[in-house]
């Protein structure tokens, strides 16, 4: 896997810095992604979203990331300019974000912002941006695309709305795709509908995927690895199949207070945090 | 941003219209009705809107309308006639017919209007966006250039600036243009500094697009609408500046027959022949008043946040 690694972090650090007091949101993070999904779990608050955009170079002042190592393919992100994040990002990385009623220009014509992606980074033709645009609307599953291309965002349903994300940030053929709880406002049979398009393209592909949700049955069914963060740090890495063998009490205690269907408890368990855990 | 695109609120329930469109064309249909009849509803917009169209009409069809007579051609033995029915709103000092001086003055307003409008729109849009887009020191620099055009009275700097470059239309169009484009990079610096921050912005870059493409495709159009109904309020300024430059002599020039200049020429003989003045000071007047009517009633009908 080191050999085709799409992402090496060692030693990521992001601060927020205030006059007053500074906020170290993402605290000594180090992966590497492959050619795989890895997820990444957490409550909210602990810099899962902080490290997905610290990916893409868009943390922004007062803001600062640090890393000893960070590289994509190889080639050392900390040197990057403006320009060169430019072409990196929809390329070689995207990112689908939590709300597609949000993310979608509303007075643009939905194909129109799936083709601008293509164009940006392809040759400029409309006819051909506008062929890969209905292939993508299709490959997530969208019935008619002819027709939802010409649609405007708010008459799309959110599922839909997503997938049209999922479709206008995966048609640039990037190798890595960040999704940042893509699914936290749909719910939950909408839910499993797009991960499942997301899942697929991405196998297809052969794409790394960062999941990043709080969401555990969501993590553990999609993803082949898992990083629970707890105050900016990773606590655990963990494979999709040793959930069970968690060593880390914030580990846990996360997985003991999600309900089960065939052991009902009266009360859910409730995550008790030790001080010493954000050391 | 998305009650743009919603549906109007209750204020315009139908009345006897579909209340559940079928197809896209109907709905859109319906919105616009809906819209025509908010601004029918407000008598005095119609109003202003029929003395604009009027305006346009008389522009287009000046010789038609003048009834033969030139605005230019002189007639010294029948200088300062009171109206008649040959001289439908009599002669000037040059014996010219003031009726047909009035319906080819319209042409001169509205060029100044259309050419006013195409220059500050852009300009204030362009300086606007940046601002508001990258924010920082760009945004002081520009919103200070701003704060200056916005601090001298508007009429002392288009003289200033109409004096400086010489009289004729031309130039009373770029001194109009020069001080009227500041409020225009104030709203849409507002606008864009909301919008900046929404998802869908978010998004674009995201996918790699460039500040430009951002600024000018995902940003300007949202912010047209409200920089256009500033633009209809804002006519009636404009006019008014116009026919004040032409008065003190800066705007266009004799023989060109021009409002504002009109009443300039009425002036000395304004005791004993009236009509030499006020015909043309009338139309300013009517006019200018029909755009502050129409741009009253725009606001109200298009612009969600105003109710």
């Amino acid at each position: 896997m080191s050999g085709e690694a799409l992402f090496e972090v060692e030693a990521l650090n992001v601060t927020y810095v205030d006059p007053r007091r500074s906020v170290r949101a993402v605290r000594d993070v180090s992966f590497a992604l492959g050619r795989e999904r890895l997820g990444i779990v957490g409550e909210s608050g602990y810099g899962k979203s902080t490290l997905g955009r610290a990916l893409l170079g868009l943390v922004q002042f007062p803001g600062i990331v640090e890393a000893q190592t960070l590289k994509f393919q190889g080639r050392d992100l900390k040197s990057f300019k403006p320009a060169e994040w430019q072409a990196l990002r929809g390329r070689h990385v995207s990112m689908v974000m939590q709300d597609a009623k949000y993310s979608l220009n509303p007075v643009r014509r939905v194909g129109e912002q799936i083709m601008e992606t293509y164009r940006l980074h392809n040759s400029k033709d409309r006819r051909e941006a506008r062929r890969r645009a209905l292939e993508m609307l299709d490959a997530v599953r969208i019935r008619e695309p002819e027709a939802v291309f010409d649609l405007y965002p708010h008459q799309l349903s959110g599922g839909m709305g997503q997938r049209a994300m999922i479709a206008m940030m995966l048609i640039g053929n990037p190798e890595a795709l960040i999704a940042d709880e893509p699914t936290s406002s749909l719910d939950v049979t909408v839910q499993n509908q797009v991960l499942r398009v997301m899942d697929e393209l991405v196998a297809k592909r052969g794409m790394g995927l960062i999941l990043i949700s709080h969401n555990l049955s969501v993590v553990s069914s999609f993803c082949d690895r898992i990083l629970v963060m707890y105050g900016g740090r990773i606590v655990e890495s963990l494979d999709r199949d040793r959930l069970e063998s968690a060593r880390h009490p914030y580990t846990r205690a996360l997985f003991a207070s999600a309900p089960s269907l065939t052991h009902p408890v009266e009360t859910l368990s409730v995550v008790k945090r030790d001080p010493a855990w954000a050391e | 941003m998305n009650d743009v695109l919603s549906p109007p609120s209750s204020r315009f329930a139908p009345s006897g219209r579909d209340a559940a469109p079928r197809s896209q064309a109907q709905a859109l249909l319906g919105s616009a009705l809906r819209r025509a009849a908010a601004l029918r509803r407000n008598l005095l917009a119609t109003i202003g809107l029929a003395i604009v169209i009027l305006l346009v009409v008389f522009a287009i069809a000046a010789p038609l309308l003048s009834g033969g007579a030139s605005p230019l051609d002189q007639d010294l033995s029948s200088r300062l006639l009171p109206p008649s029915r040959a001289h439908l709103f009599g002669t000037d000092d040059l014996g010219r017919d003031i009726y047909a001086r009035v319906v080819y003055g319209s042409r001169a307003t509205l060029t100044i209007v259309a050419l006013v409008s195409i220059i500050v729109a852009p300009v204030g849009l362009a300086v606007g966006t940046m601002a508001g887009y990258f924010g920082g020191a760009v945004d002081l620099a520009l919103m200070r250039v701003t704060d200056i055009f916005l601090a001298f009275p508007r009429l002392v700097l288009a003289l200033a600036f109409a004096s400086a470059l010489g009289p004729g239309i031309d130039n009373a169009v770029l001194a109009i243009s020069l001080t009227a484009w500041a409020p225009y990079a104030r709203i849409s610096r507002a606008e864009t500094a909301s919008i900046v921050r929404s998802d869908y912005i978010a998004a674009i870059v995201l996918a790699g697009a460039s500040p430009a493409r951002i600024i000018f495709r995902h940003v300007t159009p949202l912010c047209l609408s409200s920089v256009i109904i500033r633009l209809t309020v804002d006519m009636a300024g404009i006019i008014l500046t116009a026919a004040g430059l032409g008065f003190l002599g800066l705007g266009a020039q004799p023989p060109t027959p021009e409002w504002g200049a009109m009443v300039a020429a009425g002036r000395d003989v304004i005791l004993d022949q009236w009509w030499v003045a006020t015909i043309p000071g009338l139309a300013i007047f009517v006019v200018s008043l029909a755009f502050n009517l129409l741009g009253d009633g725009l606001r109200d009908a298009f612009d969600p946040k105003s109710s």
